[in-house]
C-alpha cells in the first residue's frame, strides 16, 4: 500500500519500474500532465485512476474526484481542459443506483469544470476483485502560447503561494472511512482549478510552477518541486493555512497536516516581483479566497524543503515514506 | 486553533528561553522520558534554541521502540493465521521483526487492520464471530486503561473470540534502571504528562529523593516543554530535587482513579524485557489470572520463537540516552525509515526517526526518495 501513498515509495516504483519500461523524453518531465506539440497546438494530456473508499464522503464523491483530479492535472500545466475520457471498472454485485449516483456526479462536475466527456469504457470484474467502483479518467486541454509551467522551472527568488486551507479532503475522507467523528463535519475541498489558473495567468504568463498537492499533501509536492528544480524551498510553518478542524483531527491522530491530501488546492511558484499581483488575483477568485504566501525558493540546501518553526527553529520537511500511520498515543 | 496557537506562542517561548538562559550557570543534562516529547522538541527545533548548557537526552518512552522483538515476532505469527483478524495501532505496522513486519504479513494475505482504539477491535470481534480477533496491546500506562476496558467489555458481552497480545510497560522502573546505570548522565527528568494523567504523581517523589533529581511533569506542546525545562533548571541551580507538576491542565496528583481501578483489576505487574535495553524488574503488565482467557499468548501457540537483533543497531543506547542517534554508524546509511534496523528509526515517536526526518539538513544525509512521483495510486483520491 505504501507504494500508492504518493511519497518516497511511489517515486521508487516509478523510478525502478515504469520509467525504465516506457522511457522517452516526453515522460521524463514527470509533471502532473504531459505537454505535447501536435500540429500547431500545444496539448496537455493526463490520466489518473480513482479508487477512493468510501465512494461518497462529505463534500464530494468518486465521480467529481475523477473529473476534478484530471482537470487539475491539466490545469497544472497552465492548460485549459477540454475533453475527458472515463473508464469504469465495476465490481460484480454493486448496485446500479450507486453507479448512477457516481456517473451523475461525474457529469455534473464535468459541466462545472467546462469539459466534455467525449468517450468512455465499462468493465465488470468478479465479486471480491474490486472495491465497488473504480474510475479512470484521461483528459486533454490546450496550453496557451507563452506559458511554460513545470516543476523544473522553480528558481531561487520565487515566491511560494498556496491557494487556500490545506488538509480538508484527506481529513474528510478519513472521518468517514475510519468512522471517526471530530465533533464538526469536515467537507472535502474537491474543486476544479482551471478557472483559478486562468485568473493567475491573466496577471502574468511567467508562472514557473503549479502543482496540486493531492496524495502526500503539500509536503510531498514541495519536495517534488525542490528535487525537480534542484533548488531549496523554505516555508514558514505559521504562514501555512491549516483550518482548526484539520489541526484538531491531525493532532488527535498524530498526523502532520502538511502531508494530508487535498483535491481542490494548488501550490504556485511565481517570480517575487509578480507575487503580490498573483496573490491578489487568486484571492479574488472563489477557489483562491484563502490564498497565502507561505515561503520562498532559495539557493541554499538544494533539493530540500525546510520549515521555519513557529518558535524560530528550523527543520527538514521530507517526502513522506508512504501512508502516514496514526500513532499509538 | 485557539489552544494549539496558545501553546506555540513565540513571544512566550522567547520569555521562557530568556529565563532559562538567565538562570543556567553550568551544564545540565535533562531527559525527556516520552517519545512524543522528543518529537515535539526536534520538530519545533526547541533543542536549537536552548543555551548550550542545557542538553536534552532522549529517553526510552516510545512504546513502539521498546516492544521486544520476540513479541513482534509473536504478533507476526498470530497475524499470519488464516482464522485471525489482527488489529493494531498504525505505527506498529512498520516495526521490523526478525525477518519481516506486519505490513509484509498484510501484503501476504494476513488480515491486519489499523484501528484507533481497542474498542474498535472489540466491535470487529462482535461482527465476525467466525474469526479470532486479536488486539496488539502495547504501550505505557497511557494506553493500558483502554485495553483493560476492552477486556472488561469482552467479558461482559461474552465475546470469547477476542484477545489481547499484551506487552505493556511501566515508566517508574525504567527511570530507576536509567539512574542506576553506571554511565548515567541524567540530572533531571521531564516526566511524561500523558502517563501521569493516568497514574498521578505518587510514584515519583521517592525516585526524585533517592536519585536526587528534579522531576517535572511536562506536556507535549512547545511551551509545555520549555516550561518543564525552566522549572527543572531552576531546581538544579538551587540544588533542589522535587516533583513538580507543570501540566496541571491534564494531571492530578491522584491521576485517574477509575482508570487505576481498571488497571489493578485486569493486569498484574511482571518483569518485562525492553527492546534494546533488556529485562527490567517489575516494569510491565500482563493480564491477571482471572482474565488469562483473553491472553493471545495463551490462546495461540506462539512459543519457541527465536529472535535476532541486527548487530550494528545501537537503538538500545539511544533509548537509554547514552548516545545521540547520529552517533550510530548505521544512522542514515544502513538504517533509514525505508530500511529500519531498529524500531527507533521506524516509530513515529522514535528518536532516530525524529533526527532523520527533521535534522538531515545538518547532517548531510540523503533524502528519503530519489525522484518525484508523477501520479498517485491511492485510496484517498
Amino acid at each position: 500500500m505504501g507504494h500508492g501513498g504518493g511519497g518516497a515509495l511511489s517515486a521508487e516504483l516509478i523510478d525502478q519500474v515504469f520509467a525504465p519500461a516506457y522511457g522517452n523524453p516526453t515522460l521524463a518531465g514527470l509533471a502532473d500532465s504531459a505537454v505535447l506539440q501536435l500540429g500547431g497546438a500545444r496539448l496537455a494530456f493526463s490520466t489518473d485512476s480513482y479508487v477512493v473508499r468510501p465512494l461518497f464522503f462529505p463534500g464530494g464523491c468518486l465521480g467529481d474526484l475523477a473529473v476534478n483530479g484530471t482537470v487539475n492535472d491539466l490545469a497544472m500545466s497552465g492548460a485549459r481542459p477540454a475533453y475527458l475520457s472515463t473508464a469504469f471498472v465495476l465490481e460484480e454485485g454493486v448496485e446500479i443506483a450507486v453507479v448512477d449516483r457516481v456517473a451523475r456526479a461525474l457529469g455534473a462536475a464535468a459541466r462545472a469544470a467546462d469539459v466534455t466527456v467525449a468517450t468512455g469504457d465499462t468493465k465488470v470484474v468478479e465479486s471480491g476483485h474490486g472495491d465497488g467502483v473504480y474510475v479512470t479518467t484521461a483528459g486533454v486541454g490546450l496550453v496557451p502560447d507563452g506559458v511554460d509551467i513545470r516543476p523544473q522551472r522553480a528558481r531561487p527568488g520565487d515566491a511560494v503561494l498556496v491557494s487556500g486551507p490545506i488538509g480538508l479532503h484527506g481529513v474528510a475522507v478519513m472521518s468517514v472511512r475510519e468512522g471517526l467523528e471530530f465533533g464538526i463535519e469536515i467537507a472535502s475541498d474537491t474543486a476544479p482549478l482551471a478557472g483559478l489558473v486562468a485568473a493567475m495567468l491573466a496577471v502574468t504568463k511567467d508562472v514557473h510552477v503549479l502543482r496540486d498537492p493531492t496524495r502526500g499533501g503539500l509536503g510531498a509536492s514541495l519536495n517534488e518541486i525542490a528535487r525537480a528544480s534542484g533548488t531549496g524551498v523554505r516555508i514558514t510553518e505559521r504562514a501555512v493555512p491549516v483550518p482548526d478542524e484539520v489541526a484538531n483531527a491531525c493532532g488527535f491522530l498524530g498526523l502532520d497536516p502538511l502531508y494530508v491530501a487535498n483535491e481542490g488546492r494548488l501550490v504556485a511558484f511565481v517570480p517575487r516581483g509578480h507575487a503580490d499581483a498573483v496573490l491578489a488575483a487568486m484571492r479574488a477568485h472563489p477557489q483562491g479566497a484563502g490564498a497565502a504566501l507561505i515561503g520562498e525558493c532559495v539557493a541554499e540546501h538544494p533539493g530540500m524543503v525546510t520549515v521555519a518553526t513557529g518558535l524560530g527553529g528550523t527543520r527538514v520537511l521530507d517526502l513522506p515514506l508512504g501512508e502516514q500511520l496514526p500513532r499509538i498515543c | 486553533m485557539k489552544y494549539i496557537d496558545e501553546f506555540n506562542d513565540p513571544a512566550l517561548a522567547r520569555r521562557l528561553l530568556d529565563e532559562i538562559r538567565a538562570t543556567v550557570t553550568r551544564p545540565w543534562a535533562l531527559m525527556e522520558v516520552c517519545g512524543g516529547q522528543t518529537h515535539s522538541i526536534i520538530r519545533h527545533g526547541i533543542d536549537q534554541l536552548l543555551p548550550d548548557e542545557v542538553e536534552l537526552i532522549h529517553g526510552p518512552g516510545c512504546p513502539v521502540c521498546v516492544t521486544p522483538l520476540d513479541v513482534i515476532d509473536k504478533a507476526l505469527a498470530v497475524a499470519a493465521r488464516p482464522d485471525v483478524i489482527f488489529c493494531s495501532f498504525g505505527d506498529m505496522l512498520r516495526v521490523p521483526g526478525t525477518d519481516r513486519d506486519l505490513f509484509r504479513v498484510k501484503g501476504e494475505g494476513g488480515d491486519v487492520r489499523v484501528v484507533y482504539s481497542p474498542l474498535d477491535a472489540l466491535e470487529l470481534a462482535h461482527r465476525h464471530p467466525e474469526k479470532q480477533v486479536v488486539f496488539f496491546a502495547i504501550g505505557f500506562e497511557t494506553t493500558a486503561p483502554a485495553n483493560a476496558m476492552a477486556v472488561h467489555q469482552a467479558r461482559r458481552l461474552g465475546l470469547d473470540n477476542f484477545s489481547l497480545l499484551v506487552s505493556h510497560v511501566r515508566v517508574p522502573p525504567a527511570i530507576e534502571a536509567i539512574m542506576t546505570a553506571p554511565e548515567c548522565r541524567v540530572r533531571g527528568f521531564l516526566a511524561a504528562g500523558h502517563v501521569c494523567s493516568v497514574m498521578g504523581t505518587a510514584e515519583y517523589p521517592e525516585l526524585a529523593e533517592r536519585f536526587r533529581v528534579p522531576m517535572v511533569v511536562t506536556g507535549f506542546e512547545p511551551l509545555d516543554i520549555l516550561e518543564g525545562i525552566r522549572r527543572a533548571v531552576h531546581q538544579l541551580e538551587r540544588g533542589e530535587h522535587r516533583v513538580e507538576n507543570a501540566y496541571p491542565r491534564a494531571v492530578r496528583e491522584d491521576g485517574n482513579p477509575a482508570a487505576l481501578r481498571m488497571l489493578e483489576d485486569v493486569f498484574e505487574v511482571v518483569d518485562r524485557n525492553w527492546r534494546g535495553i533488556g529485562p527490567i524488574p517489575a516494569s510491565g503488565w500482563r493480564l491477571a489470572e482471572a482474565y488469562r482467557a483473553y491472553d493471545a499468548e495463551h490462546r495461540f501457540d506462539v512459543t519457541g520463537i527465536r529472535t535476532e537483533e541486527p548487530a550494528v543497531c545501537r537503538a538500545g543506547e539511544v533509548l537509554q540516552g547514552l548516545i545521540k542517534p547520529t552517533e550510530c554508524e548505521a544512522f542514515g546509511t544502513a538504517c533509514t525509515p525505508r530500511t529500519p534496523l531498529g524500531a527507533t528509526m521506524v516509530s513515529s515517536e522514535g528518536a532516530c526517526a525524529a533526527y532523520y526526518l527533521y535534522r538531515r539538513m545538518e547532517d548531510g544525509i540523503a533524502p528519503l526518495g530519489s525522484r518525484i512521483p508523477r501520479k498517485e495510486m491511492n485510496p484517498v483520491g
